[in-house]
């Protein structure tokens, strides 16, 4: 990305100062290394979600981001619905609620070792996972309905899961205000078989080794310790997610002359928060939530089924739960004032740190804990949200390595045979349906993480804690 | 007539050429098909009927898209034929392949939808080009 027009601020920020078209100035957080690696698109991507109406404070490019479509992958932006702001279904995608959730296992690595070819065997069996895979799970339409205004919280109902799991979810596994009805036939039709399934692309569930500590203490607090195992189900809201995008995608881009608002991009589409459409996505977005959580519970059960087979003592705990492609009504102090602002995080984390009230009271001396998903060769991270980052970023941070090349660059470059056995022999094991899709999803076509994580911890964004190294890995 | 993929960081950039705008709709579609799998690798097996409707070329295009993801992901298929009939916005096709099998078809990502981004739809002097970012 070119910078000359750029103000440096710091080593790890970047102004783009805002010209007579857009409404605020757009921060990119990231190192030298990584904006001049950044796509020339994020830049005008974020320039254009600038020019959005209601926009409050600055646009803000997390250390991942990378092009995307509306927003960047890697955006957050925050409107404020009483000065005319916006909801954009660009500005939270297809996937809506993707995330990651976090189990410990308790169990020292070493035990995995033992048992590590029949796990991933056994856990490659028994998650669905990859293109035309299905969930045993049928819902009604009264199921449904109270799936999409549960959440994680209808999952636990149903026997998937504790009651104590929902304590360390976000929105305790449950996002109000959910409005099943606007969810159209559709999107449930595109659910009918979907309920626990893991998806494919670059979702995952990998069993992990804590392979390093930053804070030994915020650790502990979270229930980490090194050498010991866990496990990371990266996945969203599924076919139901996806349709709902795709709908309000279409019905925003086509209505917004008549609602008044000029689009930079017509992937920017969206609708005042203060009008029947807005308010209709809303309310189908939550419900979009609310599956993601209820998929991600569900998945978590049939972990714990494969680990009883296994470690019949073990029991495997919810570290936490935290989605990246959302948008979310929250209070943020503005020049002293506290205002609620509608936050869309596309790509990026939350990151409340200590205090907060958005923190589980068990975190809220330390922070949240904040999951970044790596590659399947390289390693994820457990950070833990900042006070500073109320004020840098809304509480928001970056959520995974971020691709460095397309699919079809990878595709070119490496084989999913190889790419299998080059990680066996680092002892990583690889499950997938699709050996083009492991080549797709090739460590070497994603950013180098420990990067992206260095320049969050030194942004202020988020703070080290942990660093996972992957065992197993099960691919769609 | 051809269809091919250009690059999109974390996504995929579609297209499709044909001698008519027809022709280009279901080159794409073929494009679609090629992001999941080798498309000969599909065999036309089971044949359905499509319809959509828009105000515009390019949105249709983004419907055609998502109408032929949605059935995919509702059916379990995937597709290797289309014939496409367009008329004053609406468009009708005949779309065939087969149930997705997962040894043969090696599908490499589930397609989520069509996107708006760099999406086009053009008449060159002598073939029709149309483009569309589909979100895996």
């Amino acid at each position: 990305m070119d910078t000359s027009s750029f103000d440096q601020l710091d080593a790890n920020r970047w102004r783009i100062p805002p010209n007579g078209v857009m409404r605020a100035a757009a921060i990119i957080f990231a190192d030298r290394n990584l904006i001049q690696d950044m796509d020339e698109k994020v830049r005008e991507q974020i320039c254009n979600v600038c020019r959005l109406p209601g926009i409050v404070g600055d646009a803000l490019v997390m250390p991942d981001a990378h092009w995307g479509y509306g927003f960047p992958i890697g955006g957050v932006a925050a409107f404020d619905a009483d000065a005319g702001g916006v909801i954009s279904a660009g500005g939270v995608g297809f996937d809506i609620s993707c995330g990651i959730r976090l189990l410990r296992t308790g169990l020292p690595y070493q035990s995995i070792e033992q048992v590590q070819k029949a796990l991933a065997d056994s856990l490659a069996r028994s998650i669905p996972a990859g293109v035309g895979s299905t969930g045993a799970i049928r819902l009604s339409e009264s199921e449904m309905d109270g799936m999409l205004l549960g959440g994680g919280r209808w999952a636990v109902s149903q026997g998937y899961g504790y009651a104590q799991d929902l304590e360390r979810i976000e929105e305790q596994g449950c996002q109000a205000h959910a409005d099943p009805t606007a969810v159209s036939a559709r999107a449930r039709r595109r659910q009918q078989d979907e309920m626990g399934t893991l998806g494919s692309g670059n979702h995952y569930l990998e069993v992990q080794r804590v392979s390093e500590l930053f804070d030994e203490a915020t650790a502990k607090v979270f229930g980490l310790a090194e050498d010991e195992t866990v496990i990371s189900i990266h996945c969203g809201s599924r076919g139901l997610g996806h349709q709902i995008g795709t709908e309000f995608l279409r019905e925003m881009a086509i209505s917004a002359a008549d609602l008044g608002i000029d689009l930079p991009d017509r992937e920017l589409a969206c609708a005042p928060i203060h009008s029947d459409l807005g308010q209709r996505y809303i309310g189908a977005m939550r419900a979009g939530i609310n599956c993601a959580l209820a998929n991600r519970q569900i998945l978590t059960h049939l972990t714990r089924q494969v680990f009883s087979d296994f470690f019949p003592n073990t029991a495997l705990e919810v570290v936490y739960d935290v989605s990246h492609n959302t948008c979310r009504e929250e209070p943020h102090s503005i020049n002293g004032e506290t205002r609620n602002l509608y936050v869309h995080r596309k790509g990026a984390t939350s990151a409340f740190g200590p205090g907060s009230t958005n923190v589980p009271l068990v975190f809220r001396k330390v922070g949240q804990p904040v999951i970044i998903g790596g590659s399947m060769g390289t390693s994820s991270y457990i950070l833990a949200g900042t006070e500073q980052a109320e004020t840098l970023s809304y509480s928001s941070a970056c959520h995974g390595a971020g691709r460095a090349m397309s699919r079809h660059q990878a595709l070119k470059k490496w084989s999913g045979r190889q790419i299998q056995d080059e990680l066996a022999g680092k002892h990583i094991m690889i499950r997938s349906p699709s050996t083009r899709g492991i080549a797709e999803e090739a460590p070497g076509a994603y950013k180098d993480v420990t990067g992206v994580v260095d320049c969050a911890e030194h942004a202020g964004l988020a703070r080290k804690v942990c660093r996972l190294r992957p065992m197993i890995c099960i691919k769609g | 007539m051809t269809w091919s993929h250009f690059t999109h960081d974390a996504d995929i950039g579609l297209r499709g050429k044909g001698r008519t705008k027809a022709q280009a709709y279901e080159e794409i579609a073929m494009a679609l098909t090629a992001a999941v799998t080798d498309v000969s690798q599909v065999r036309p097996r089971k044949g359905i009927r499509v319809h959509c409707t828009a105000p515009s070329d390019e949105v249709l295009l983004v419907d055609w898209l998502n109408a032929l993801i949605y059935e995919m992901a509702v059916r379990k298929m995937l597709f290797c034929d289309f014939d496409v009939t367009l008329h004053d916005g609406e468009l009708s096709a005949k779309i065939t392949g087969e149930g997705v099998n997962r040894d043969r078809h090696q599908p490499a990502v589930e397609v989520k939808g069509a996107t708006f981004t760099a999406l086009n739809v053009q008449h060159t002097t002598d073939e029709w080009v149309v483009e569309c970012v589909v979100d895996v």
